[in-house]
């Protein structure tokens, strides 16, 4: 075949003669990095953005402490005056999520019920926060014999049943909004550490952490500046975790009479009292507190898993 | 020679978040019997994609074969149904991975792993599968292959792992063995006794296999023809000898020049400056003109017109064009 | 495998010995005696009653003593029901909640491991949002609340189902439902992402590469290994089934050991809510432990007598 000679080279005459002139080029433009390079944070937040449920689970989230705080100040009754002419009245423009049986606005106290039931999830969250991770912290740095006995202690408080020992310790305190959230995290802490630990451990091996420790950087400064950053992802998904768990905990407690105490009023203790009101057809007084319950579940749910798959390094494309 | 398997303009698509990946861009090559055809080339330049999708094992959605066909035994692999596609897999044509770490299951013996693919396909009884799975266990060198029928993979090394792979692959005897990375993972000495286990087995069985490697070393050893992929497309093809000693392209030279031989002592390795284009949005031009020494303006406008040099050797540069000859030798 | 097992063992028994000391110690810093609550009894017979509760004698003796009861297993009698002895109650309401949470564990690993793998085979259709749904609704609801709304709607509103008491299959039906949603939203989760990341396991691909059929791939070669971490949260599961008892049975009237629990605390009676929490907490931790044994038994490469494995 003619195409296999060398001489007979392929000559398009479309192609103008001048195009065949060196082309005039830099060196910066071949080393350019082609993508746009977005920071771990950034990255997340877009995924977690596309993730129209997580987003759903967030927007309710903020719409729900907004309404915590603004919700008893825009409702014309009081959440603790017992009207007992006004016993368990429907909802009605007046009562707008109706009354219970001592005659109170079960809006204002729904809301006065969430700041309750927030309160106790984000106090949870935030001292297995700290416990947790300033354990499980130095556990996994230290490594060794520290981090052997440290998590032996751990091993033995993971073994006990949760719930058991926050309801043990509730019948011994005395019930109470203290009692509550010291019983939650007094063993609630130990799931943040052992993770902590685990991606401590993980990190600690990555060689960006072993060169910084070559250089001789002090064992604070690595802790702060690189393990840190790059466990918080399964940190932060965690937390989004307790607050509904710890929530969940305090109506399972509020159910056993271990919960909040009158006059303060929280979900989980609201529903529990109207437990026996929808036999007798009163079930707005179950209804409300059970779905914001339930819709917070949902959102700290959704959100969490949105964080898990938008914090995931593995799944960056 | 007899083509077994026919690859006419291959165009691989992925749709992601951030918009259509085109891995594999218009990719033509055929398959004769009995030979190795090695696809070399840098990471993400889409051969890995290319021989997954021979097999439609390209993860789809969100991947999916955009046009072109591959044809096998007159059926064109790219169109018939996934329950043709399976009746292939694995008895016409196999495959296998770069990792043999994670390539078994780690919770089933090597022996169910290796009889499950020939009853699949042609249903012998149990006992009769399992002394084929014998056979070949001890043809891909397993040594005491009745002992360790009942291991897991944790209980093998990498090599041995590969070798049970291997074997996996070719059980069904296959025509064609499509084999990606399969010696990345392992060790340099591990790595020669694989290669040589290839050999023997083409040998023995006649088996046709694609090798896709970014290993020069490795396919110096083993192909017959090499094709050489930039950016999903194939640049350069040729037999071994023409690719080695009258390379044309400039990527397929930098590509030689940067693997370290013995053979030319004193001379530096040259590394291939920059890095391969965006998928995303392909340039219309050649896309190596970025990093290529002798980019031209003709480079960038418009993407380069096959030229065959012998039968079997074609390149796509335009560089072939008579007028950069002159360009070049007034250059000089 | 022998000295792994022993090594559990023990572990178990320290952490049994910690739960016993730890309630021990926490039931006994209650400021005052059980008996100088509600009822007005007079001195002599309050002292008669602490004498014969031990009350009396030094913290440690009663420590030891409490000790030795509990090895023994003989929890003694009940402050507030004289007549009952804690192993009564024990074994009164134990055949019950068991066959209760047994039960829900059954009902709750089928469908939570079904709906799960459908979902994640559907990935994204319309099948897995509906599952995913579903499952969230689960976790989301509390039991006592959805006990409630079932007993109002298909007891009362509607009724197809009987409540209170255990005497009938038909009678099991809505503490069942009510029990198990929850622990089936969480298996259900959890066997959907352990799916779908073992479904992008290269092995699953060698398996395609096989031209193995669909079916055969996801149960050979997928479902194995993707219910290891299922089986891991079984323990806390089976926990969480245990605490919804308390709920469950009481809502119910289910005559099981929650009942008695639940009792216990509200009135107070500090040796029936010592001996059902060491008991509780006994079976939790055997449940553990067999969790971790079976855990062994389905993965391979968990060598059991290397401990590190793990």
């Amino acid at each position: 075949m003619e195409l296999h000679k060398r001489d007979n080279r392929n000559i398009s005459p479309e192609i103008p003669d001048d195009w065949f002139a060196p082309k005039n080029k830099n060196q910066e433009q071949a080393e350019a990095v082609v993508r746009p390079s977005l920071s771990y944070w950034q990255d997340a937040w877009n995924r977690l953005v596309k993730n129209k449920l997580a987003m759903t689970g967030l927007i309710f989230l903020i719409l729900l402490t907004i309404m915590a705080f603004l919700g008893p100040a825009i409702s014309p009754h009081s959440g603790s005056q017992q009207q007992l002419a006004n016993q368990n009245l429907a909802p009605s423009s007046d009562y707008w999520f109706g009354t219970d049986e001592l005659g109170r606005d079960v809006f204002t106290r729904v809301w006065q019920g969430a700041q309750v039931s927030l309160f106790v999830g984000l106090a949870a969250a935030l001292i297995d926060f700290a416990i947790g991770v300033a354990y499980g912290g130095i556990a996994g740095y230290k490594g060794g014999k520290t981090d052997n006995f440290m998590m032996r202690i751990v091993e033995i408080l993971y073994g006990l049943p949760y719930l058991l020992v926050v309801i043990l310790i509730s019948v011994v305190m005395g019930p109470g909004l203290f009692t509550i959230i010291f019983a939650l995290t007094i063993t609630g802490w130990v799931g943040m550490a052992r993770i902590v630990r685990g991606q401590v451990l993980q990190v600690k091996n990555y060689e960006f952490v072993m060169a910084s420790k070559t250089f001789g950087t002090k064992t604070g400064r690595i802790i702060r500046k690189n393990l840190l950053p790059n466990t918080m992802g399964p940190i932060i998904v965690q937390m989004t975790l307790t607050v509904p768990s710890a929530i969940f905990a305090e109506a399972f407690l509020s159910f056993l009479g271990l919960g909040i105490q009158p006059p303060l009023a929280s979900w989980g203790s609201m529903a529990n009292d109207a437990l026996s009101a929808i036999l007798t057809g009163h079930w707005w007084r179950l209804f409300f507190p059970a779905l914001l319950i339930s819709l917070t579940m949902f959102s700290f749910n959704v959100l969490g898993d949105g964080l898990q798959d938008a914090l995931d390094p593995k799944l960056r494309r | 020679m007899e083509k077994v398997l026919e690859v006419k303009d291959l165009h691989v698509t992925f749709s992601t978040y951030g918009g259509e990946v085109k891995a594999v861009r218009g990719v033509s090559f055929d398959l004769h019997k009995g030979e190795t055809l090695a696809i070399v080339g840098e990471s993400g330049c889409g051969k890995s994609v290319t021989s997954q999708s021979i097999m439609r094992l390209i993860p789809s959605p969100p991947g999916r074969i955009a046009s072109g066909s591959v044809l096998y035994k007159g059926k064109d692999l790219a169109k018939i149904s996934e329950k043709e596609m399976r009746k292939i897999r694995g008895a016409d044509i196999s495959m296998i991975f770069q990792d043999p770490m994670t390539a078994l299951n780690p919770t089933l013996t090597i022996g169910k792993q290796l009889v499950e693919g020939i009853i699949q396909h042609d249903g012998s009884p149990k006992e009769k599968a399992k002394k084929r799975a014998l056979e070949m266990l001890n043809l891909v060198g397993i040594p005491d292959p009745e002992m360790r029928f009942k291991n897991y993979p944790h209980e093998f090394s990498g090599g041995m792992r590969q070798r049970i792979v291997i074997a996996m692959a070719l059980v069904c005897e296959p025509e064609i063995l499509i084999a990606d990375e399969p010696t990345t993972a392992l060790d340099v000495t591990i790595q020669a006794q694989i290669l040589d286990l290839f050999k023997e087995i083409q040998r023995k069985t006649n088996v046709s296999i694609i090798l896709i490697t970014h290993d020069l070393g490795v396919v110096a050893q083993v192909a017959d023809r090499i094709a050489v992929m930039y950016a999903g497309k194939i640049v350069e093809a040729g037999n071994r000898r023409e690719i080695f000693y009258k390379p044309q392209h400039p990527y397929t030279k930098g590509l030689l020049q940067s693997v370290p031989r013995l053979d030319l002592e004193g001379e530096d390795l040259v590394p291939i400056m920059g890095s391969p284009p965006d998928l995303f949005s392909p340039p219309v031009g050649c896309p190596f003109t970025a990093r290529c020494d002798f980019a031209m303006e003709v480079c960038d406008k418009a993407y380069p017109f096959k030229t065959h040099l012998t039968k079997e050797h074609h390149v796509d540069c335009w560089l072939q064009d008579k007028r950069a000859q002159k360009m070049l030798s007034a250059a000089k | 495998m022998l000295r792994y097992i022993m090594k559990r063992l023990i572990a178990m028994v320290i952490t049994l010995w910690f739960i016993v000391t730890l309630t021990f110690f926490l039931m006994h810093s209650i400021p005052g005696s059980p008996f100088n609550e509600e009822r007005a009894t007079s001195e002599a017979v309050q002292r008669n009653l602490e004498s014969f509760y031990n009350l009396d004698k030094p913290l440690y003796v009663q420590y030891f003593s409490y000790m030795k009861s509990v090895v023994t297993l003989d929890f003694g009698p009940s402050i507030k029901k004289p007549s009952q002895s804690v192993n009564d109650m024990l074994s009164r309401g134990f055949p019950v909640s068991f066959e209760l949470g047994i039960v829900t564990l059954v009902v709750a690993i089928i469908s939570g491991i079904t709906l799960g793998v459908i979902a994640a085979l559907r990935h994204n259709g319309f099948i897995d949002y509906l599952a995913m749904t579903i499952a969230v609704l689960g976790i989301s609801i509390p039991n006592f609340v959805l006990a409630t709304m079932l007993i109002q709607q298909l007891a009362v509103n509607v009724p197809i189902f009987p409540v209170a008491t255990w005497s009938s299959p038909m009678h099991m039906v809505l503490p069942t439902l009510a029990l198990a949603t929850g622990p089936m939203a969480i298996i259900a989760r959890l066997t959907r992402s352990s799916m779908m990341e073992v479904l992008t396991q290269d092995y699953i691909r060698t398996a395609r590469a096989k031209g193995l059929s669909p079916v055969k791939i996801v149960f050979r070669h997928a479902l194995r290994n993707a219910l290891l971490p299922v089986v891991t949260v079984l323990g806390t599961l089976a926990a969480s089934i245990l605490t919804g008892t308390f709920v469950i049975e009481k809502i119910f009237a289910i005559p099981g050991m929650g009942k008695y629990f639940v009792e216990s605390i509200n009135t107070r009676d500090y040796p029936v809510i010592m001996g059902t929490t060491v008991f509780y907490s006994a079976i939790l931790i055997i449940m553990l432990f067999l969790v971790d044994i079976a855990y062994g038994i389905l993965d391979p490469r968990i060598k059991l007598h290397k401990k590190e494995g793990s």
